[in-house]
């Protein structure tokens, strides 16, 4: 082991290899530092800030008042600060290395966006505020509504959704109302490919419908006689991706269209895949009906973290009327919401989909995103995202299988698991694996008519350098489960804090634990 | 041994019907990971959900193959779900049914026309 003057190892992975003399007596170990939950720190009495007393708090609860501590852990600044740095340690994030979690469209989230989103005018705002006082945040809502409209093709957007499932809700909502405005309630099946999101056919069934699967053909792509053979009078929408989520353009996606209007269906594109075609495709040129997007996928905002997320819904000119309050209106005397369906200009609204108007945050992060990038740097964040894909495609497909060879793909590339045959590793195995290389494994076993499926989305966020040496660790880790070293892939991970867990128990029996400090009692009055 | 498309299978034996999923369905699944198997006494319908299965891959409902009150689940298997994969058509079975029509076993698949039907999946 090559060693520096004062005797450490120069390479941090010569240090991992050198034998271990003894566990560490404190649990933590080096950089990473144990952690105790919340609760089981002992720390009742401490507070991080330094409050005067309130002023002789007079009270109408009677009682109602509560007489038992509450229960709050006490921290100083510094512990709180260190504790959730401390987990942060614990887990991957986009921040830390390469996320190629396939359909999730993991992506940096610039420090502008998030610059951008703490002006005042934008976060110090109140969903309550009289709309005179928030004429800029209306603006932008407004701003972002147009680009959204523009790079999709399509005449309306609901922005209120929270999320991509949300949105799927708001878009089969809209068309439940326009079938039966029209006297077309008794349409009641919806159409979905085997491939499709989970979340397709659990919305479709949420708003009353029956889900009927629709056929892949031998190259991953909606299977058109199948499709055909299965609409008709009965048939409200067909939810689509695409790209689909083998990582395949629908080559047939207007003749797709064109099928489902002519009976009488509305075509529902699931949005998750935007990012592969912005500014190269319009989703509205498509024939689509409704499609809803994911901020946080394709506009760069945080996945989670800081509350509810984004899923606006474009909608089409037959889907627009219903489109759910609020909608968004300006005259001569600026930007003005309206808030209740059947309101002058709102008749037709489902209703609305969440209390207030959305997550400005996330309006602001996305608008600064397409301001920062303009139309022609959102192009090419799509192109590089493919060319990303195919680059991996290309750079693994003589050790691991893609599951469709043929052809290129869009932003994901997508492997199955024939080429861990008799190896005695799993695609689990080779996703936990993945872990002790310093990267977050695939999205592995989706989508469901891929045996063992590996979906590896890099995006455009990853250098040309950065892809080499993800490439170099999946294949230096596939060459070492076909040389027959299976012990490395079953036990893994072995260099994360915590080693496998049984994620099924931790789910279906969740144990729940901690050992509570005996609160404090509240201070006499 | 009688087979449905949902590629559950029966073996009879007196009144008992003895249910599982096929090896096909397990390799399709991969590691199963939990079983949950219904207690005895339920009355299930032919296509009723009998039991969930959930593997590394997605968790799926196994449908009732026959009609009556099950008598037994199998216990074991929330301990050693692995067992589904090892021994998908003995030891892997999920639960034993006492027939209440058993004219409909007759109409399942033997194993002759399941693997037909497999051969066109």
């Amino acid at each position: 082991m090559s060693m520096n003057n004062v005797g450490r190892p120069t390479r941090p992975e010569a240090a991992n290899d050198a034998p271990v003399a003894h566990e560490t007596l404190t649990g933590a170990r080096g950089l990473l530092q144990d952690e105790a939950l919340i609760f089981e720190r002992d720390g009742w009495n401490k507070t991080g800030v330094d409050l005067p007393e309130a002023a002789a708090p007079s009270s109408d609860l009677a009682g109602l008042l509560r007489s038992e501590p509450i229960g709050l852990p006490g921290l100083s600044e510094p512990e709180a600060v260190r504790h959730y740095v401390r987990l942060s340690q614990k887990n991957h994030a986009i921040d830390l290395a390469l996320y190629p979690l396939g359909s999730c469209t993991m992506k940096h989230n610039p420090r502008l966006n998030e610059k951008m989103a703490r002006l005042p005018g934008f976060s110090d705002i109140h969903p309550l505020q009289p709309t005179s006082t928030v004429q800029g945040a209306l603006q932008l809502m407004d701003r972002l509504a147009h680009w959204l409209k523009t790079l999709t093709g399509m005449p309306a957007v609901a922005l209120s959704p929270k999320a991509g499932a949300h949105g799927e809700l708001c878009g089969l909502l809209a068309i439940r109302a326009a079938h039966e405005a029209a006297g077309n309630g008794h349409r009641k099946t919806v159409l979905a490919p085997t491939s499709a999101h989970g979340t397709n056919p659990a919305t479709a069934a949420f708003v009353g419908y029956t889900v009927v699967e629709i056929a892949q053909t031998e190259d991953g792509r909606v299977d058109l006689k199948d499709l055909e053979s299965k609409l008709g009078d009965h048939v409200a929408a067909i939810m689509v991706t695409n790209p689909n989520t083998c990582g395949l353009f629908e080559r047939d996606v207007v003749e797709i269209a064109r099928l489902t209007h002519a009976a009488g269906a509305y075509f529902y594109c699931d949005g998750a895949n935007f990012n592969a075609i912005v500014g190269r495709v319009r989703p509205g040129d498509l024939g689509v009906d409704a499609m809803h997007i994911n901020l946080h996928k394709t506009f760069s905002t945080p996945h989670g973290g800081g509350g509810p997320g984004a899923g606006p819904v474009v909608l089409s000119e037959a889907l627009a009327p219903f489109a759910p309050t609020p909608w968004l209106v300006h005259d001569g005397d600026g930007f003005d919401l309206v808030e209740h369906a059947g309101e002058a200009s709102a008749e037709t609204a489902f209703g609305r989909m969440s209390a207030f108007h959305g997550q400005m945050g996330m309006y602001v992060r996305a608008y600064a995103y397409m301001l920062s990038h303009g139309a022609d740097g959102l192009k090419q964040a799509a192109e590089d995202a493919v060319l990303n894909a195919n680059y991996i495609k290309a750079r693994l497909k003589d050790v691991m299988s893609p599951a469709f060879p043929e052809g290129p793909c869009m932003h994901e590339a997508l492997f199955d698991d024939s080429w861990l045959e008799g190896t005695g590793v799993t695609t689990l195995d080779f996703a936990k694996a993945m872990i002790d290389e310093g990267f977050h494994p695939m999205t592995m076993y989706f989508p469901l008519v891929v045996h063992g499926a590996m979906l590896i989305e890099p995006t455009e966020t990853e250098s040309r350098q950065e892809l080499d040496r993800f490439v170099a660790a999946l294949r230096a880790l596939a060459g070492a489960a076909k040389a027959g070293d299976a012990e490395r892939f079953k036990g893994a991970p072995f260099h994360a804090p915590l080693r496998r867990l049984d994620e099924t128990q931790a789910a279906r029996k969740p144990r729940l634990r901690w050992k509570p400090v005996a609160p404090a009692p509240l201070a006499a009055e | 041994m009688r087979f449905t498309k949902d590629h559950e299978w029966v073996v009879v034996q007196g009144d008992i019907a003895t249910v599982g999923i096929t090896a096909y369905a397990a390799e399709q699944l991969g590691d199963v990971v939990f079983v949950e198997v219904p207690e005895a006494g339920k009355t299930v319908k032919q296509g009723d959900g009998l039991a969930v299965v959930e593997s590394v891959k997605a968790a799926s409902d196994v449908y009732a193959p026959v009609s009556g009150e099950v008598v037994e689940g199998n216990a074991e298997l929330s301990d050693t779900p692995e067992t589904v994969n090892a021994l998908p058509e003995s030891g892997g079975w999920f639960a034993k049914i006492k027939l209440s029509n058993p004219a409909e076993v007759d109409a399942l698949m033997d194993r002759d026309a399941y693997e037909a039907f497999l051969s066109t999946l």
